[in-house]
């Protein structure tokens, strides 16, 4: 029997496909009860809530409470795209729906697309009750005048996160509970070096050693970026050192990623771990 | 007329790591298989006996430690992602899936993993659904349903994509009758054109016995045998099978073993009438005043005993000494 190969324009659309569906079932899932929405929504926003009314009480600037309500929304994305999608892999395999995604015709970066674009959709309501909260009840100040721009450092910060976020996915389709504790072990450490609550870099607090480590997470980049751009009012002359720090992060991180789950796989094929559950 | 090979491995094997100071686990050794395209192939054996290894080679899931093993003249250790096209993988007892969808918004979403059209998997959807009787269950959400209908939903998974060849793995495994019957006929069904193959393994010897046009019996990494049930149980017609039932359970099945011209026994127990049934394969009918004996000396009573014919399961109790429970 003679196959026949597929074209690269059949490949594209299949994992086009796959990631498409997985979005969708990200989407209709998270979006079929009603406790997601009080966590995904409710909660967030009285955290958030909570910093902005310290600052305001605390009398400092109103741009600190606007910084807040940038960082909050920029968390939702944060812990969707990189946290959950990657811990995802941990309960697919816990599921017994690894084997499944193991043995399908395409590509694990397409499965982990999926994910990654129905997190940020679900979580765009997160952001968007974040920011409603920031400019109607507290009145921070924004000033957007470049949308492009403010786009344009979303958009890379996003497939930044993506990017990581499918390095550490690698790690979890091998390691599983190891991998899990790793990941709570990182998220505090690491929510406080990008500066979600308050910047860390470019403030005399902060020593500088702690400032530069800290630019070594994209978020603590781009974050920094679209502050610029919607509190300061700042357009491209500003922020193109962090754009081209971003699209360095999405060169390296997502041909590392790419060889990473290659990696893990392969080794998952070799000790016999690949979808081996209750690790 | 002589068919394509579908599946074939050649000196396969596949050692695993053991724990500290028990030594490495052999769970191939050295297994040479061949499958016909259009075979229903049934793999025997007990649990650790290698089935699943194989099949998790042959699905590209796990490395062989040495050997070859191809789909379709593909080499999967090389050639995962052809192969990943052409087959799909139905584990029994496992249950993909999202539990917050239905099952028609399951098997949608698998079949675009195989980059199905939204008609071609309309159509394929529903077929699957009206063959595994899942009808009156497409739009209900799979964590309310019962564990034979999601292994059903598991089992048209498994079929989304039409593949060339299905690896089964215990896929009757905790299913109802109807619902292991129904899976069979839509097996059968499926494989008329000629050119699908099916490698299934199984504990159930009757399932076997009805399904596949050849089975290998495997145990501790080795096949032991290679045909079809007919011939097995051919080559074992001129060694007397009995079935015999005692009261109270036999409490040492081996002290049976021993008696000369026994080849191999084997113990079904029921816990709720206190008694054995007891299959035993023999050299010759003279053995049996001496098996007689040795049951009454363990203290157990014949209550019932009559000669069978020859199935799966003697065909193994003649290769191994023992049975599959």
């Amino acid at each position: 029997m003679t196959l026949v190969s597929p074209t690269l324009r059949d490949e594209i659309t299949a994992n086009m496909r796959a990631a498409k569906a997985r979005m969708w079932v990200r989407i209709k899932g998270g979006n079929r009860e009603l406790t997601h929405y009080i966590a995904e929504v409710v909660l967030p926003v009285l955290t958030i809530g909570a910093y902005v009314i310290l600052y305001k009480t605390l009398g400092l600037p109103p741009s600190l409470g606007a910084a807040v309500i940038i960082g909050g929304a920029m968390i939702a994305f944060w812990t969707n795209i990189l946290w959950n999608m990657s811990a995802q892999w941990f309960w697919e395999k816990e599921m017994g729906n690894l084997e499944m995604y193991m043995v399908a015709p395409v590509s694990r970066m397409s499965v982990l697309l999926g994910m990654a674009m129905g997190g940020a959709i679900n979580t765009s309501l997160r952001a968007t009750g974040i920011i409603l909260l920031g400019v109607f009840v507290f009145q921070v100040p924004f000033q957007v005048h470049d949308l492009l721009v403010a786009g344009l450092v979303f958009l890379l910060t996003v497939i930044s996160l993506y990017g990581l976020g499918m390095v550490f996915a690698s790690l979890y389709m091998l390691y599983g509970r190891e991998a899990w504790h790793t990941n709570m072990l990182l998220q505090e450490p690491v929510f406080f070096l990008s500066g979600s609550y308050f910047p860390t870099i470019y403030v005399s607090v902060i020593p500088v050693w702690l400032q530069v480590t800290a630019t070594l997470i994209p978020m603590t980049v781009g974050l920094d970026a679209i502050r610029r751009v919607t509190i300061q009012g700042q357009g491209l002359m500003a922020v193109w050192p962090h754009i081209l720090a971003l699209i360095a992060f999405i060169a390296i991180l997502i041909p590392v990623a790419r060889m990473a789950l290659n990696y893990m796989e392969n080794l998952g094929k070799r000790e016999g771990r690949l979808t081996l559950r209750w690790q | 007329m002589k068919r394509d090979i579908s599946i074939e491995t050649r000196a396969l094997r596949r050692v695993f790591k053991g724990v500290p100071g028990a030594g490495d686990v052999v769970a191939l050794d050295s297994v040479d298989l061949a499958i016909e395209e259009g075979e229903i192939f049934g793999l025997l054996g007990p649990n650790g006996a290698g089935k699943t290894t194989m099949i998790k080679i042959l699905a590209t899931l796990l490395l062989p430690t040495s050997g070859e093993a191809y789909v379709k003249g593909l080499e999967v250790s090389k050639n995962a992602s052809k192969v990943r096209k052409i087959i799909n993988l139905v584990s029994g007892g496992e249950t993909p899936g999202y539990g917050i969808l239905s099952v028609k918004e399951n098997l949608w979403f698998f079949s675009q993993l195989y980059g199905l059209s939204r008609q071609g998997a309309n159509e394929r959807i529903k077929n699957l659904v009206t063959q595994l009787g899942l009808d009156n269950y497409i739009d209900t959400r799979m964590s309310k349903l019962s564990t034979g209908y999601k292994q059903r939903l598991n089992l048209a998974r498994g079929f989304i994509n039409n593949p060339s060849v299905v690896f089964l793995d215990e896929p009757t495994l905790g299913l109802d009758v109807l619902s292991a019957k129904q899976l069979r006929t839509m097996i059968k069904s499926w494989m008329t054109d000629g050119t699908k193959t099916v490698l299934l393994t199984t504990h159930y010897m009757a399932e076997a016995d009805e399904m596949c046009n050849r089975v290998g019996i495997i145990d501790q990494g080795r096949i032991l045998a290679c045909d079809t049930p007919q011939k097995l149980k051919a080559k074992i017609a001129s060694r007397p099978s009995w079935k015999i039932e005692v009261t109270p359970n036999i409490q040492e099945l081996d002290t049976l073993k021993t008696v000369p011209g026994v080849i191999g026994v084997s113990e079904v127990s029921n816990i709720e009438t206190g008694t054995s049934t007891l299959k035993l394969v023999l050299e010759d009918e003279s053995v049996m005043s001496d098996l007689l004996s040795t049951i009454n000396r363990n203290g157990s009573r014949v209550l019932n005993m009559g000669k069978s014919e020859p199935t799966l399961e003697d065909v193994y109790i003649n290769l191994v000494g023992k049975g599959l429970q």
